[in-house]
């Protein structure tokens, strides 16, 4: 049983939403996809902890010190409460990016080591004849590091195909992971297509050959309830500042046995468990891959984000943002030049809608929408092939989050409707 | 300021009628260049004529003023001279670089004045701006030099 989202009184909670843009337009803010807004209570947690409890994480003898700790590691309870995880699975990342090289990295600086003879967990050594299966609607961020493994490994990148409709085209999965597959990474939900992927059925396959599964869950975690122990991935990465946190932070889920074996990424001071001047040991997961001073506060702020979610319901964060995806694809498909690039049944997908509009480059459909006061993302949305793979080169895309309701998709339909009379297309 | 005003009748004009659109058959020098935020794409050839001047042969794809500046620019450096061609795109780059307040010189730049107003937009300055460095970058591919110390003379 859900309940619908009080929008009026969520968007008092966000103080950016009341100013105006472009001399005294109300900002219509429809871009949550690239990165949401942040409540009073996210930035007041921020502020709280510089104010009281600042100090150096994991040393120091002092009261600050200790307390500074427990912010830190109770935001990573906190955090991994929130997705259904266990606390020492849970790695602080600066972001979603961060946290996807942090796994392609465990297998170019396991080959690379294991070439001078350190011995390596053979999951993470790769060679000629194996692979890497991506999907063809990935972000940069889970294709580019993985096009990198590839150039330094010699394994071959593979990648899942799309349908027309904007799903992923599972005809040829066992064809495409098979035997010489090592790992699979793939997306939880397109940040372009919208569309939610069967990751666990993936996942499996991955593991029937013996695979790492890796899952990109960063348009998943803000927008629906995710229990990462129910993908059937090894690891998960997702970040903050789509889900109401802070920038410079993110996060890397990984099963323990999985993380465990892993080499580290970034190295340095408190990724160590003992320092000689010809080799170091290294700590266990997760500091193990949180080298330097990390981001506390961001932490500290991603923790109050969580609360702020879990007060509302994911599952009724989710019923909300599928309302609103219902919407949005009706009042779009009614429009005269007019084509969604992505799922046009409600089913599957989340509330991120890109659009094409028929003799307008949405670079200038995006000027219109802004002169009016609406934030959309124009662009290939980092996810370039998944544009060619439609022919388009680039879309216009509205992301609503829990602040926005239908009078905001009005007013962006009666943009595109200005931008489409202006031009006289 | 507001968006009407960005969008000119002339780049309009240029936009949906855009003059010189085509490719050269053996050109000089090409330069394709991509705007990666937003995925604009121009490819612009150049070939010196019998006199020293310039032909440009041009085609891409984006957004209007990224297509209009380009149409703009075939139009007024077509068989000009290399150097004529370097004073227009200096004070073309100026006048994006001026935040929208300078006054812009009609005289040099003619229609490309139209594009003041993109000044005022950071995220368009590079739309406007593509042709003109692809044209900058063939015409070096080209080997088209302007020697400041040779009364204008092209060398190619």
């Amino acid at each position: 049983m859900t309940h619908p989202l009080d929008v009026a009184r969520i968007r008092k909670d966000f103080p950016i939403l009341s100013r105006t843009v472009r001399g005294e337009r109300p900002l219509v803010y429809l871009d949550s996809s690239a990165t949401s807004q942040k409540p009073t209570s996210v930035l007041d947690a921020e502020r709280a902890f510089y104010e009281t409890s600042n100090a150096g994480v994991h040393r120091g003898a002092h009261q600050l010190a200790e307390e500074a700790t427990e912010a830190y590691e109770g935001a990573r309870r906190r955090v991994a409460q929130f997705v259904g995880a266990s606390a020492d699975d849970i790695v602080f990342t600066k972001n979603s990016t961060e946290s996807l090289n942090l796994a392609a990295y465990a297998f170019s600086n396991a080959t690379a080591k294991a070439v001078h003879g350190t011995e390596m967990d053979p999951r993470f050594v790769l060679a000629e004849g194996d692979s890497i299966v991506v999907t063809q609607m990935e972000h940069h961020a889970n294709l580019v590091p993985w096009q990198e493994v590839c150039a330094k490994t010699g394994a071959e990148l593979r990648w899942i195909g799309l349908t027309d409709e904007g799903r992923l085209d599972l005809t040829d999965l066992d064809r495409i992971i098979d035997a010489s597959t090592r790992v699979v990474s793939v997306v939880h939900q397109s940040n372009i297509l919208g569309t939610v992927n069967p990751v666990a059925d993936v996942m499996g396959r991955a593991h029937a050959v013996g695979a790492i599964g890796v899952v990109d869950a960063s348009q998943s975690v803000p927008h629906m309830p995710v229990d990462v122990t129910d993908l059937g991935a090894d690891l998960v990465a997702w970040t903050g500042h789509k889900m109401l946190g802070p920038t410079g932070i993110g996060v890397l889920w990984g099963r323990a046995e999985v993380l465990g074996a892993m080499p580290p990424f970034i190295s340095g001071g408190s990724m160590i468990e003992t320092v000689f001047m010809e080799h170091s040991t290294y700590a266990a997961p997760p500091k193990r891959f949180e080298a330097g001073t990390p981001m506390v506060a961001q932490a500290v702020g991603l923790a109050a984000a969580v609360d702020y979610l879990d007060d509302l319901g994911m599952d009724n964060v989710a019923a909300h943002e599928h309302d609103l995806a219902g919407y949005v694809l009706e009042r779009l498909t009614e429009m005269r030049g007019v084509r969604v690039i992505g799922p046009l049944d409600n089913v599957d997908r989340g509330s991120a809608v890109s659009f094409v509009v028929e003799g307008l480059h949405p670079h200038d459909v995006g000027q219109f929408l802004d002169d009016r006061g609406v934030a959309v993302r124009v662009g290939h949305h980092c996810a370039w092939p998944t544009c060619r793979r439609f022919g388009v080169p680039a879309t216009t895309r509205i992301s609503p989050y829990i602040y926005n309701d239908t009078s905001d998709i009005d007013i962006a339909v009666k943009g595109i409707l200005a931008a489409q009379n202006f031009f006289g297309v | 300021m507001n968006v009407e005003a960005l969008y000119q009748d002339i780049i309009l004009d240029h936009y949906k009628h855009p003059r010189g659109r085509h490719l050269l058959q053996s050109p000089a020098g090409e330069s394709h260049q991509v705007n990666p935020t937003c995925g604009d794409e121009v490819t612009v050839q150049v070939s010196l004529d019998a006199d020293g001047n310039l032909v440009i042969g041009y085609e891409g794809q984006g957004c209007s003023i990224s297509q209009a500046s380009a149409s703009v620019m075939s139009e007024m450096l077509e068989g000009e001279g290399p150097r004529r061609a370097d004073e227009v795109r200096a004070g073309f780059v100026q006048m994006m670089h001026s935040k929208g307040e300078a006054e812009p010189d009609e005289e040099l730049l003619g229609d490309g004045i139209a594009f003041v107003g993109v000044a005022k937009y950071p995220a368009r300055i590079k739309c406007a701006l593509l042709p003109w460095m692809a044209l900058q970058d063939a015409e070096a591919r080209a080997g088209i030099v302007v020697d400041g110390t040779e009364d204008g003379m092209a060398r190619a």
